[in-house]
């Protein structure tokens, strides 16, 4: 593809601004790293339809943008708006524009080896574990936003768990974007060693109506019988850009919970990428949500590399006025990886005759002992439902409201953390168009 | 409390009843039994309001008013109910929702304020007992996973809480076992009232040897073609259907 040399240069002055300010800028490897990956960016640029991962997602909105890095002081956000996302019990990390404010942070002390802090800290106290990890999980799909990602990111969260160790708490981190055409790039990495356990949410939210890009990056390193449950909150401004991706490597007999909840945003790409091993468990949940003219893209990948790996995933979308989602769901069996069983299943409601999704499961087996299987719907409210709604007095446009609602709660539902539950259902109401759900009711 | 005249309806261009005329009182119990295909349930979803059914001629009135001017859930507030022959699933929604908000509708159409939360829920439980149900069910989806026999309990359980003036049965009784259905029946009866009616419709005499009809209507070929006491319901037991409609046609 074509990359205007005014993007090249932007993004290249913005890099060169504030490379004396960036995490682990004195770590050789790193800028390695980040000039390897701008470089790369430079010739390949954003994704490009022409690209059939990218095929139903055009991001020429984020191209047109010039995108600005944070200079200055940190901007200054509303403690209100951030407080009912902080998880009760939880430890939490928050960024401003990809800036870790340690001010309005919850971090306890973990003790047993345990390691939660911001990347920067990180780059200085870990830099050896973070060399070891870095970049693995992503491996060679370094190109596009990922490229882009390692070039600029400014911070984000580090976690290490020893073997054994299970973090008893949740540990949360909370993504706030704010001002116009600002770019919070974050940068995460949870390294899970044998046998740890910790349940971990991430939060991205946009509380004002700016027209901001948030491109996150996590790799997970889950070793051998680790167990990670990993929950994502996606509650961006209107008018805001997000992409974030998720590159997950599972160790043998290791288990990856993920739940993905995607409300807010304008352009949205959500990536999931689980690579598995032997006896691995791997459930993957989506919900996404698109009112008025949002794109929501849903891209997940799990690779099924040996035998006896398991894998669930279900994603349901909901998709009113004009909005329009994607979901693309692969998954690989490995001539090797005999055993597997793997369902898929994506389930789209559309509320409007403008509302539309392209919905693209796909299975790759080379194995030939194997239980694969997936299934899609799309589909409007069923009639009968909202009949046998109105048989008990309730009108057709609550009737509606609460089939919609049920629809996306039985994601809600899964999530086991009550106070997370919560949350996620408050910002589902608040999301979903048309509700007159009664939260004290439910 | 409900009239139906020389009520003819057809789905998709095909007649499915051709005439019926019914006189339920407040109080009365009627029993409506036919062969399979005769219209039964059609009845039953027409007064319920169901769409997909269009009325070519005749009337229903619910209390002197035009009942099939009121969209369902009006008429579910007017005090309408109908079991379900297949109980409806709703993933994501639970029970106690479900009533809740069934039932503060059904208040707010009467000019009531919304009931208080715990004086609800002592309420609903005191109404579980009534069919013999697990008081945890209330906080399970919709019918969600539920049995046959559940989902018809459930169905009783939304009828002894609303409350309704004229209940209608579809089919309660069928795919249940000996011991549901007397539950179900138990639960129907302590719902008889002087104030109340019901409508059962069903395939086999068997419900009826549970719930006493005052009154047993055979439907054929979308008309009533014989009306009784309780013994008619036994001689069709005995007899099947065939006899009632030669007895029409000659």
């Amino acid at each position: 593809m074509i990359v205007s040399a005014e993007l090249k240069e932007h993004y290249t002055a913005q890099y060169r601004a504030i490379k004396a300010f960036m995490p682990g800028k004195s770590l050789h490897w790193l800028n390695d790293v980040r000039d390897k990956a701008l470089a790369t960016f430079s010739a390949s640029g954003f994704p490009s339809p022409r690209e059939e991962e990218w095929r139903y997602t055009n991001i020429a909105p984020i191209e047109r943008k010039r995108f600005q890095l944070p200079s200055g002081a940190p901007a200054l956000i509303d403690r209100d708006k951030l407080k009912p996302f902080q998880i009760e019990g939880a430890a939490s990390l928050v960024f401003v524009n990809g800036r870790y404010e340690r001010e309005l942070s919850v971090l306890p002390e973990f003790g047993q080896g345990i390691v939660v802090c911001s990347m920067a800290e990180a780059l200085q106290s870990q830099a050896s574990r973070v060399q070891q990890h870095f970049g693995a999980a992503v491996k060679k799909e370094n190109k596009g936003f990922l490229a882009f990602n390692s070039a600029l990111f400014t911070d984000g969260v580090f976690i290490y768990i020893p073997q054994d160790v299970k973090i008893e708490a949740p540990v949360q981190w909370i993504f706030v974007s704010t001002g116009a055409d600002s770019l919070a790039t974050t940068r995460n990495l949870v390294i899970a060693e044998p046998g740890a356990q910790a349940e971990v949410i991430e939060c991205y939210l946009g509380p004002g109506e700016s027209g901001y890009l948030s491109a996150a990056v996590s790799e997970l390193a889950l070793a051998d019988h680790a167990a990670i449950t990993w929950s994502k909150l996606q509650c961006e401004s209107g008018r805001g850009f997000h992409f974030g991706g998720l590159y997950a490597e599972v160790g043998r007999y290791a288990s990856l919970k993920h739940a993905n909840f995607s409300f807010g945003g304008l352009l949205v790409r959500n990536e999931v990428h689980a690579d598995l091993s032997e006896g691995s468990e791997c459930s993957l949940d989506g919900l996404f949500l698109g009112t008025s003219r949002q794109h929501v893209d849903n891209h997940t990948r799990i690779c099924h590399r040996e035998p006896n790996g398991f894998s669930r995933e279900t994603y349901k979308g909901i998709l009113d006025q004009r909005a329009r989602g994607v979901f693309q769901g692969r998954i690989i069996v490995a001539q090797d990886a005999q055993k597997t069983d793997a369902e898929m299943a994506n389930r789209n409601l559309l509320l409007s005759s403008d509302a539309e999704i392209d919905t693209k499961p796909q299975l790759e087996i080379y194995a030939d002992d194997v239980k694969c299987g997936h299934g899609v719907t799309v589909g409007q409210l069923e009639e009968k439902s909202v009949f046998y709604l109105q048989s008990r007095g309730v009108d057709r446009e609550s009737a509606r409201s609460m089939l919609t609602f049920a629809f996306a709660n039985e994601m809600v539902e899964k999530i086991k953390l009550p106070a997370l539950r919560s949350l996620i259902q408050n910002e589902l109401l608040a999301a979903l168009p048309r509700t007159d759900i009664r939260k004290e009711w439910l | 409390m409900l009239v139906v005249e020389n009520l003819h309806v057809s789905v998709e261009n095909t007649a499915i009843l051709n005439g019926i005329n019914l006189n339920v009182r407040a109080g009365e119990v009627h029993a409506i039994m036919g062969p399979n295909g005769s219209g039964k349930s059609t009845l039953a979803h027409v007064v319920a309001g169901r769409e997909g059914y269009t009325v070519t001629s005749g009337k229903v009135t619910y209390d002197h008013a035009d009942l099939l001017a009121m969209p369902p859930e009006e008429r579910a507030r007017e005090g309408v109910f109908l079991a379900f022959q297949y109980p409806i699933e709703i993933p994501g929604v639970s029970n106690i929702y479900l009533l809740k908000t069934a039932v503060n509708a059904i208040r707010k159409h009467r000019g009531l304020g919304e009931l208080d939360a715990m004086d609800f829920i002592g309420f609903v439980k005191s109404k579980t007992k009534l069919v013999d149900m697990d008081e945890q069910l209330l906080y399970r989806a919709v019918n969600e996973g539920f049995s046959g026999g559940e989902k018809k309990r459930n169905e009783i359980l939304q009828m002894a809480v609303l409350e309704p003036r004229l209940a209608i049965l579809d089919e309660t009784d069928s795919g249940l076992d000996i011991d549901a259905l007397k539950v179900v029946s138990n639960g129907v009866n302590a719902l008889r009232s002087k104030d109340r009616a019901f409508i059962l419709v069903t395939h086999y005499q068997r419900l009826l040897d549970y719930i006493k009809p005052d009154f047993v209507h055979v439907l054929a070929g979308g008309r009533i073609v014989k009306s009784g006491d309780a013994a008619l319901a036994v001689e069709l037991e005995l007899r099947g259907y065939g006899w009632t409609e030669q007895q029409v046609e000659a």
